[in-house]
């Protein structure tokens, strides 16, 4: 990992938001590193949106302290900040045309000599606008709009980027695409991101460190890899993605590893999470779909269960197989891909399932 | 038989047609206003035309000549006292409609942005002024302004003047003052659905790009809102340059106006051809002046760009 990434850019110390009764946030701490792209990813009403408008100065914590570039942000004003916001609206303004747009935050700056105009033409060279300049912002597409607001904001060179839910208007291609064009443009220009969103393929795909939040607390911060495959509940693994549940007894509790008994896979030794708090003597296994195998023919593994497909779900690429192991109250599910005729296996049939036991985790009941 | 049977097939499309006819949007559409287009022709179009008509004739005692003439417009145009009447009418009109868009703008911003949940309360609470009857309105003006009136008594009272002044009532002042209060509310409603269109995440956006409120209020707000200016303006500058009332009651000698001209031409003096070429003439300079008004604010609107 560079250097610099190393380096705080937002400091979040306990910070509670609350309408009357209601926590928006409750003791939220979080640290943004210097040049990272961050998601804060959550369901609707998590809280990420309220995080993100304190940090642009929208919204005052109720309590606990915001940070940005090692400046306390308390008694800023949002116009006053070292951030710019794109807007999930984009907010461009229908009264003036793109370049107006971009220029606007750069007019207060009175600017000499060209540089005005230099560096809105530089801002929509990087977001792939050029020679639209005059163009109004009721004239534009969905996604060119939302490149005006990226340029608007990007102009201004700001220390933080915000943006919130950026790609939740446009369509799955477009924003497939915007996904990959973000994270190279985050790279170039070398600026922290903090993204929110609640499209968890959205925030694996682009972000450094992804912050999962559920009703106003932040369960889990770590990277893409780490979130998906080591979830440190139920709730943060379920939201990303399928994942097979399987009841657990703990057998044994050390240090870092963990020995449990299933009923399915048997006795597992895994490693320890490091938020697992241990309640009563149960725990929970879970593997995601795709990590489990059916073994062909007479195709064996080290570690393997047997079953019984009872349901087949087509996608084209791919084909959910629902499979019931004797033991287990709920049958797995596993993902195939459609290269070894996974599509073609009959409901009904007997089949076996490799596994690693890598890909079990332990979560806490 | 055979003439029923060659004669049926056009017979069905015809009405096949004249169903289609009736049931395409433009002719539903016309059907759906020609009852008030009838009530607007019958009772506007016409009483116009008439009006025009008479502005080309002349007054004979009791009997009207029906020969062309252009006499009136001279008289209308160039007589001082005609010309005085319109442009002080004129000056009256645009006064009152800017104090008025000055006046109303504030209030129409505060409901829309910071009304909150009382907002229809707060429009309601604006009308309450036009329960009772726009005499009464321009009266309790007189009251106000009068010799004896409040403001007097409260100056006196307060040892600012000593005698009571007569500079408040029967002047063009008392004109502008009163026609004002009556328009506000008619000028608060455009200015306010204007601004209840203005997207609050555009005033975030010009927050977010640094500027502080009273400039994103210049950039964004303001320019944003200018149809609603525009139209207050306008729905108070038309009926004001003909208005006749209060100019009767407040305004005195000094505050009449074109319309109690014409009111005279086609009462007393009983002219009707020059008053309808007066009524003509100033029809006309209104149509002109809100023409104007609008380029002007429109070109106010991108030079806030």
């Amino acid at each position: 990992m560079p250097e610099q990434l190393q380096r705080s850019m937002i400091e979040i110390k306990n910070v509670t938001r609350s309408y009357g009764a209601f926590k928006a946030l409750d003791d939220a701490s979080l640290t943004i590193r210097e040049g990272e792209f961050f998601s804060l990813l959550g369901p609707s009403g998590c809280g990420k949106t309220t995080l993100l408008r304190m940090i642009a100065g929208f919204d005052n914590p109720t309590s606990g302290s915001i940070a940005v570039g090692g400046q306390p942000m308390e008694g800023i004003p949002a116009n006053r900040r070292p951030t710019n916001m794109v807007f999930q609206s984009y907010a461009i303004f229908p009264h003036l045309n793109v370049e107006q747009n971009v220029a606007y935050g750069l007019k207060r700056l009175k600017l000499q000599g060209g540089e005005e105009k230099r560096r809105v033409e530089e801002a929509l060279a990087q977001v792939s606008l050029t020679g639209l300049g005059k163009r109004l912002a009721t004239e534009l597409s969905g996604g060119q709009r939302q490149r005006v607001a990226l340029a608007r904001a990007l102009v201004m060179r700001p220390k933080v980027l915000l943006l919130d839910e950026p790609l939740s208007a446009l369509d799955k291609k477009l924003r497939e695409q915007m996904q990959v064009e973000l994270r190279r443009l985050q790279q170039a220009v070398g600026i922290t991101f903090v993204l929110v969103t609640h499209d968890q393929y959205e925030a694996l795909a682009m972000s450094d460190r992804i912050a999962v939040m559920f009703g106003g607390r932040i369960a889990q911060v770590a990277s893409p890899k780490e979130i998906y495959q080591r979830p440190v509940n139920r709730q943060v693994a379920d939201f990303l993605g399928g994942m097979n549940f399987v009841k657990a007894e703990i057998v044994e509790e050390n240090g870092a590893t963990l020995v449990v008994d299933t009923l399915g896979f048997g006795r597992v030794k895994t490693d320890k999470p490091k938020a697992f708090v241990r309640n009563g003597g149960g725990a929970t296994l879970g593997i995601r779909p795709e990590r489990l195998r059916v073994l062909w023919d007479n195709a064996t593994a080290k570690f393997e269960v047997a079953g019984k497909v009872v349901e087949r779900h087509y996608f084209g690429e791919i084909t959910h197989l629902i499979v019931e192991i004797p033991g287990l109250e709920k049958p797995l599910s596993v993902t195939e891909t459609n290269d070894f005729g996974a599509d073609d296996i009959p409901v009904g049939t007997s089949v076996r399932l490799a596994y690693d036991p890598e890909a079990l985790v332990a979560m806490a009941d | 038989m055979t003439a029923a049977v060659e004669g049926s097939p056009p017979l069905r499309m015809t009405r096949a047609r004249r169903n289609a006819l009736l049931q395409s949007e433009p002719v539903q559409g016309l059907a759906l206003i020609s009852p008030t287009f009838f009530y607007a022709l019958i009772l506007l179009v016409l009483p116009i035309l008439v009006v025009i008509a008479h502005s080309f004739w002349t007054q004979h005692y009791l009997t009207i000549d029906r020969t062309f003439t252009l006499e009136n417009y001279r008289v209308a145009l160039t007589e001082p006292i005609y010309r005085d009447l319109l442009w002080r009418s004129l000056y009256i009109s645009l006064t009152v409609s800017l104090f008025t868009v000055i006046l109303a703008y504030p209030i129409a911003y505060f409901i829309s942005f910071h009304g909150g949940r009382h907002k229809s309360l707060w429009l309601f609470l604006i009308t309450i002024p036009f329960w009772t009857s726009y005499l009464l309105r321009v009266m309790s003006w007189k009251v106000i302004l009068g010799y004896n009136g409040v403001l007097n008594s409260g100056l006196m009272g307060l040892g600012i003047i000593d005698e009571p002044s007569t500079a408040l009532l029967y002047n063009t002042s008392a004109v502008i003052i009163t026609l004002t209060h009556a328009w506000a509310a008619f000028a608060i409603l455009p200015i306010f659905v204007s601004l209840e269109k203005v997207d609050r995440t555009l005033v975030e956006a010009a927050t977010d790009l640094g500027d502080g409120p009273l400039r994103s209020f210049l950039r964004v707000t303001l320019p944003l809102s200018a149809p609603g200016v525009i139209s207050a303006a306008l729905i108070v500058m038309i009926p004001t340059v003909g208005d006749y009332v209060t100019p009767k009651l407040v305004g005195g000698k000094d505050g009449v106006m074109i319309a109690n001209a014409i009111q005279a031409q086609f009462g007393k003096a009983a002219n009707w051809p020059l008053g309808a070429a007066l009524s003509v003439t100033t029809m006309l300079i209104v149509t002109l002046m809100a023409g104007a008004t609008v380029l002007i604010i429109r070109a106010l609107q991108r030079l806030a760009r």
